[in-house]
């Protein structure tokens, strides 16, 4: 029972990152139907320039968790810009095109940037220092480390404020109704241009956090660690109903926890025919799982009312 | 008029090239290790161990059945991928190097040893320590190194023996080193009277093992032992104490670098790892090689002083022989005795080396320590 708990609570904070990546997906495709498959490597760059400031930072004797405080302060503004640039560079000139050359474009510039990584940071396993307390908390036979709590909050209370900006403000209504036409939103005044710009630099400040979140709970980044995460989530983002914000939560936290329940329990299930050596597998089994029986996702792709 | 001058320096140079490597016998050694990806700082390491060797002999008026001769090491990276091993072997073939020395990982050595022995050229792997490799009867296929089977049962040995271990999990990468290693660990484990309460696998380009360490936990082990390298043991360790569990964590070769330190932060003290041979300061030549490696490449990840002896081996061979043709120089390489920096190395029938020793490390205050 102990361990069922234990791997319901990998698998909650797994998911929890999951989401996070899984919203930047579902955002951009809600507001303008595209797939942006360069989106996992943006939480590669979140993690790593985290990780850089943190070196830079190593020696100064500041407490371990505003370290990591400043490193995510630092990439977040530039996960934010890269996602800018990657918009207005690679996406926007081919807004009219035929569906498919955005999508090429978006493996593309995954490409670019994973290159341009390796340059900067090399091809190593990059080691995330132990800044933030590794202590653990039982919890009914479990235990809950610091940065599980910290990862699980964290992610919480970022969709959270999302959810508010994206129902309550002036913002939300303008992506909102961008989302639902686009020509018609520009008659009404809203600048589509901008709204797309914004909707990007959300979807990667999100990145960001995630990329700081991954690498501190694995300890260690690496220039192609944001491709098999990105599958994931965009995964996780169909399983819930790809362009529907409570689907990507959703459906981020669910795969999450069949991964690690898979990982965990098909030795024991199987008889030790099949192990933990499927457990990427999983993500991709329920992928063609929900391709083939609800290709529009757990809770439906809402077209009418896509955030 | 200038032109002309020009065209006659060159002709002069062209005729004075030609006339170099006309009297001097170029000896062209291929080296290859994954210069990309997570291992690359071990394949780098080989890759200076043999460039070293190589800088050395060419400096010290190497002759060859009465001819100076000169080597020359082409690199290549198998990117730790068998498959790519192969196309590296097949590239060396048709280029005609003399020798090979590589791979760095059993999984690319096995693949490629068979392009090589139909080739005949002989190949010293510095690393590759799974049985296998040098037991598929290829004539070319040699190791400087402990073979897994000699590693396995001195692990087995130590962990219930010394370690008192009676409830052992075991978790590998199925790769063929991982595996093999592993493989061979549960037998002798077991013959010791331990019980294996689970095994576990993962990938070698995995970095989430929280699923398989919290099943592996439930457990409660005595010890964990990994058969895999340092990319996956660092996070697997930092993974697993983070999780709050204290079993003992034994690796193998591949887990005994700087590098596992570095990825397991803290929570590296206290683990065990082993390593064939001897540590470098304690090789018979070793203070000597670590001063001369770190001058010029910085510090030894792991088996730098092995590639370097593979290639001191296979260049004394080259010299018995008098020749460097493969097929002149092979039958040398079974006979030949070198002291070497990481010790006597002679092979026997199969191409293992003959005097096998393994060395058990502990982690304390943040770096390997050898255990008596």
């Amino acid at each position: 029972m102990e361990i069922f708990l234990q791997q319901l609570v990998n698998g909650i904070v797994l998911g929890s990152i999951y989401s996070l990546v899984a919203l930047g997906y579902t955002l951009v495709y809600g507001i303008m139907g595209l797939i942006n498959f360069a989106h996992g490597d943006v939480v590669m760059i979140g993690a790593m320039v985290t990780l850089t400031v943190i070196r830079l930072l190593s020696g100064s004797g500041l407490p371990g968790p505003l370290v990591v405080l400043c490193g995510l302060g630092a990439a977040i503004p530039f996960c934010m810009m890269t996602g800018y640039l990657m918009e207005r560079i690679a996406y926007r000139p081919l807004r009219n095109a035929p569906r498919l050359a955005p999508l090429i474009t978006a493996i593309g510039v995954s490409i670019l940037l994973q290159n341009v990584a390796m340059l900067i940071w090399g091809r190593e396993y990059l080691s995330f220092p132990q800044l933030l307390p590794a202590h653990a908390f039982p919890f009914l036979g479990a235990s809950i480390s610091f940065i599980q709590i910290l990862i699980v909050a964290g992610s919480g209370i970022m969709m959270a404020c999302l959810s508010i900006l994206i129902r309550k403000t002036r913002l939300g209504n303008a992506m909102r109704a961008a989302s639902q036409n686009a020509e018609v939103a520009t008659l009404m005044g809203v600048e589509v241009n901008s709204v797309i710009s914004i909707t990007f630099m959300l979807g990667s400040a999100l990145a960001a956090v995630a990329g700081m979140m991954v690498s501190a709970y694995y300890g260690i980044a690496h220039y192609d660690m944001g491709f098999l995460l990105g599958l994931k989530a965009f995964t996780a983002a169909v399983l819930g109903g790809i362009g529907n914000m409570e689907g990507a939560m959703l459906g981020g936290l669910l795969l999450g926890i069949i991964e690690s329940m898979g990982a965990g329990y098909l030795g024991t299930l199987t008889n030790g025919a099949m192990g933990s050596n499927y457990q990427d597998v999983f993500a991709f089994f329920v992928l063609i799982l929900v391709l083939i029986f609800r290709p529009s996702g757990l809770l439906g792709e809402r077209v009418g009312e896509r955030p | 008029m200038p032109r002309s001058f020009l065209i006659l320096l060159a002709a002069i140079l062209a005729g004075c090239a030609k006339h170099e490597s006309g009297s001097e016998l170029v000896i062209r050694i291929g080296s290859v290790a994954p210069l990309t990806g997570p291992q690359s700082h071990l394949g780098k390491d080989n890759d200076n161990g043999v460039r070293l060797a190589a800088s050395e002999l060419n400096a010290s008026n190497l002759v060859i059945g009465g001819k100076k001769a000169r080597i020359e090491i082409l690199s290549e990276d198998d990117q730790a991928d068998p498959r790519t091993a192969t196309i590296v072997a097949q590239k060396f073939v048709d280029e005609g190097v003399n020798g090979v020395i590589g791979d760095l990982n059993s999984g690319t050595s096995i693949p490629a040893s068979k392009i090589y022995s139909d080739a005949g050229i002989p190949q010293i792997s510095p690393s590759a320590t799974a049985i296998a490799y040098t037991s598929q009867g290829f004539a070319t296929a040699f190791r400087v190194i402990t073979n897994d089977r000699q590693q396995g049962e001195a692990l087995a040995k130590f962990a219930v023996d010394d370690l008192k271990a009676k409830s052992i999990a075991v978790i590998d990468d199925r790769t063929a080193y991982g595996q093999g290693l592993a493989d061979e660990f549960v037998k002798d484990a077991r013959a010791l009277g331990a019980n294996i309460v689970d095994r576990e696998y993962t990938n070698d380009h995995a970095t989430d093992f929280t699923a398989i360490l919290t099943s592996i936990k439930g457990k409660h082990p005595d010890l964990i032992f990994y058969g895999g390298m340092d990319a996956q043991s660092g996070p697997m360790m930092r993974q697993l104490r983070n999780l709050g569990s204290q079993s003992l964590f034994l690796g193998a070769d591949g887990s005994k670098s700087p590098e596992f330190i570095r990825l397991a932060g803290q929570s590296a003290e206290g683990a065990y790892a082993s390593s064939p041979g001897m540590p470098v300061d304690k090789m018979p030549g070793g203070p000597e090689f670590m001063k001369k490696f770190e001058a010029k490449y910085g510090k030894i990840q792991i088996y730098s002083p092995y590639s370097y002896d593979a290639t001191m081996v296979m260049v004394e061979a080259m010299k018995k022989a008098g020749s460097a043709e493969p097929s002149k120089y092979l039958p040398w390489l079974s006979k030949v005795e070198w002291n070497g920096v990481t010790g006597p190395i002679s092979f026997d029938a199969k191409g293992d080396i003959k005097r096998s020793t393994v060395t058990l490390y502990r982690v304390a205050n943040g770096a390997w320590k050898a255990i008596n």
